[in-house]
């Protein structure tokens, strides 16, 4: 390719988002060796302004996709709407983060500039056409997210959460990109709009080069959303990382996840439509499935909602199969309304464990009346993650329910819905606990409170209600977000 | 397709045969005499000094971890040299950008002692 035919494509006001987390994220990491100790919270207030800055560069993006790098990544609706989902989801995690940081006593500059590189990946990730930009944008999200899992330095279950997610992702990547290799062989091109335009004319020659290549990287998009039968990390790195990075990785990742999965099968599936829905047909039932009767078992509330983060991963990929606008609209819908329900679900948890606490459910006996509000949000969010009306996570359900029924995917809502019951039973078990047994007979979580925790608690469970109360704009954003696409 | 791989198939069968023959044989047909002195790691011809697991101190490996960032940007500096004239006043503000976020990177690590070896 002549170098200025890419070039003569930078648009930098395509690039706004990103270059403002670059900026800050560099910001912080130069500062925080030079910053005395008593100006630290300075790389704090520099975090939640750069997410501020890049999420208004977002919004003034929306309804103005740019094209950059020779056709390698975009900034179209689908971009910017994902763009806010991370932005959401990292601001709240750096919020909740404060206090936590200093009683943690973390290297705070680290890891506000770690979140917002994991962040500026997911970006790319949501806003890529091409294939090798997908991978660079997991990279660049996974690699932070490693560190951060081991962050308690000290402590044993952290240091293998982060042991085990490098090795299980970089196992996974490797799959990604060997599948890219196999689609380049078939195709000579990894650019999706080519690769789509290519597939009408491989009938019969490169053909199995494809289904090898599309198989590759179903394996690679399915471990980092942690799809069964690829979750096995996923309760051991939620369970022994830091609460607050749990927080982080249940959201974000797995939602620019999904993105690159979106946009790679069900924008480009083409010919290959029927063989890949089928497949991704049984990925969908096995996620939902063992992530919710697993999830039963637990009785650490990190480890239950690794597997309820499992299990709604299902939910999401029940939208994949029903493709078309409705499914992908739902889909974006959905992600939205899981981000804010869990991050606001990992507040309280945060909340509750307190200083050196621990999470076994059992510690959530009789919360109502040691701290009624907390209490109180659980329920919501435990609500909204079963998806019991009013809340968000009851109207994301319908999106995708409705939109695979359209599909004629009868049997697949039915195993969907009947999942949604048996999740029922350990989520509202937490809710039992908090409102209907004593509590222990000694307080054994000093839980803390702060300003910036109550804020996310504030802003989480408005969320999980306006979205399930008046969820129409959210809905016509997230139909908008597919222009161009279909 | 398959034909034009086909003398590599054979290749690749006959270095196997080969390899795995030569070992095979010299297994069944050699003789052994296995003494004490012949059973020791062979080490340059000199006896062994202690085991091969020791552990090492972890600097070593931070500073060859941060050694390969700034070979690999070497690495990136070399294509651009070979274009540097089509590229001209363009690619000299982007690699400068790219110099400049890994510059960052070396004040972090040099602020932080990270290069310190004491």
């Amino acid at each position: 390719m002549d170098i200025f035919s890419i070039i003569g494509t930078v648009d930098y006001g395509a690039l706004l988002p990103e270059l403002f987390l670059l900026g800050f994220a560099l910001v912080v990491m130069l500062l925080e060796p030079f910053l005395p100790e008593r100006y630290k919270p300075v790389n704090f207030y520099l975090t939640v302004f750069g997410l501020l800055a890049a999420a208004g560069g977002s919004l003034w993006l929306w309804n103005r996709a740019g094209v950059n790098f020779g056709g390698m990544a975009t900034s179209d609706n689908f971009a910017v709407f994902f763009r806010l989902v991370f932005i959401a989801g990292t601001l709240l995690t750096v919020l909740v983060s404060k206090n936590y940081l200093a009683s943690e006593k973390f290297a705070n500059g680290e890891y506000y500039a770690l979140l917002l590189f994991s962040t500026l990946g997911m970006m790319f990730m949501a806003g890529s056409l091409d294939l090798m930009v997908i991978f660079l944008g997991l990279e660049v999200m996974s690699i932070p997210l490693y560190i951060l899992a081991g962050f308690r330095k000290a402590d044993v279950r952290s240091n293998e959460a982060g042991m085990k997610y490098f090795l299980i992702g970089a196992f996974a990547s490797s799959f990604f990109l060997y599948g890219i290799a196999l689609v380049y062989g078939a195709t000579g091109t990894t650019h999706l709009q080519e690769i789509y335009n290519q597939l009408p004319t491989l009938q019969g020659r490169g053909d199995f080069l494809i289904y090898a290549g599309a198989a590759l990287l179903t394996v690679g998009f399915a471990f980092k959303v942690a799809a069964v039968p690829f979750h096995m990390w996923a309760p051991d790195v939620y369970e022994g990382a830091p609460t607050v990075v749990t927080a982080f990785m249940s959201a974000g990742p797995k939602a620019a996840g999904f993105a690159a999965l979106l946009r790679t099968f069900a924008l480009f599936l083409g010919d290959y439509k029927e063989a890949m829905v089928a497949v991704f047909w049984v990925l969908a039932v096995l996620t939902m499935t063992v992530g919710n009767v697993l999830a039963l078992v637990q009785s650490n509330i990190k480890r239950m909602l690794a597997y309820s983060s499992i299990a709604h991963a299902g939910y999401v990929l029940v939208a994949v199969v029903a493709g078309g606008p409705d499914g992908v609209s739902a889909a974006l819908f959905y992600l939205l309304a899981y981000t804010v329900m869990n991050i606001g679900a990992f507040a309280v948890v945060l909340a509750v464990e307190g200083k050196e606490g621990s999470n076994q459910i059992g510690d959530y006996r009789g919360l109502v009346n040691r701290h009624p509000y907390l209490a109180a949000a659980m329920t919501i969010f435990m609500l909204s993650l079963t998806g019991i009306p009013p809340t968000a996570g009851f109207v994301g359900k319908l999106y995708i329910f409705s939109a695979a029924v359209s599909a004629n995917q009868i049997p697949l809502v039915v195993i969907a819905v009947l999942n949604s019951l048996v999740s029922v039973y350990y989520y509202l078990g937490v809710v039992v606990a908090m409102y209907m047994h004593p509590s222990p007979a000694a307080e054994k979580n000093q839980s803390f409170y702060s300003l910036p925790l109550m804020l996310v608690l504030a802003l989480t469970v408005w969320g999980t209600l306006q979205l399930g109360i008046f969820p129409q704009a959210l809905l016509r954003a997230a139909s908008d977000s597919l222009v161009g696409l279909f | 397709m398959f034909e034009t791989y086909f003398p590599l198939a054979v290749m690749i069968a006959a270095a196997t045969v080969i390899g795995v023959g030569q070992l095979v044989l010299s297994h069944l047909l050699g003789r052994k005499s296995k003494s004490p002195k012949k059973l020791i790691p062979y080490e340059c011809g000199v006896d062994p000094v202690g085991s091969a697991r020791e552990r090492f101190p972890v600097k070593y490996y931070l500073i060859a971890m941060l050694f390969i960032i700034f070979d690999i940007e070497v690495v990136f500096l070399f294509p651009w040299a070979v274009v540097y004239k089509q590229l001209a006043l363009f690619g000299f503000i982007e690699m400068a950008i790219f110099i400049f976020i890994l510059f960052v990177g070396y004040v972090y690590i040099v602020k932080k002692g990270a290069l310190l070896w004491e």
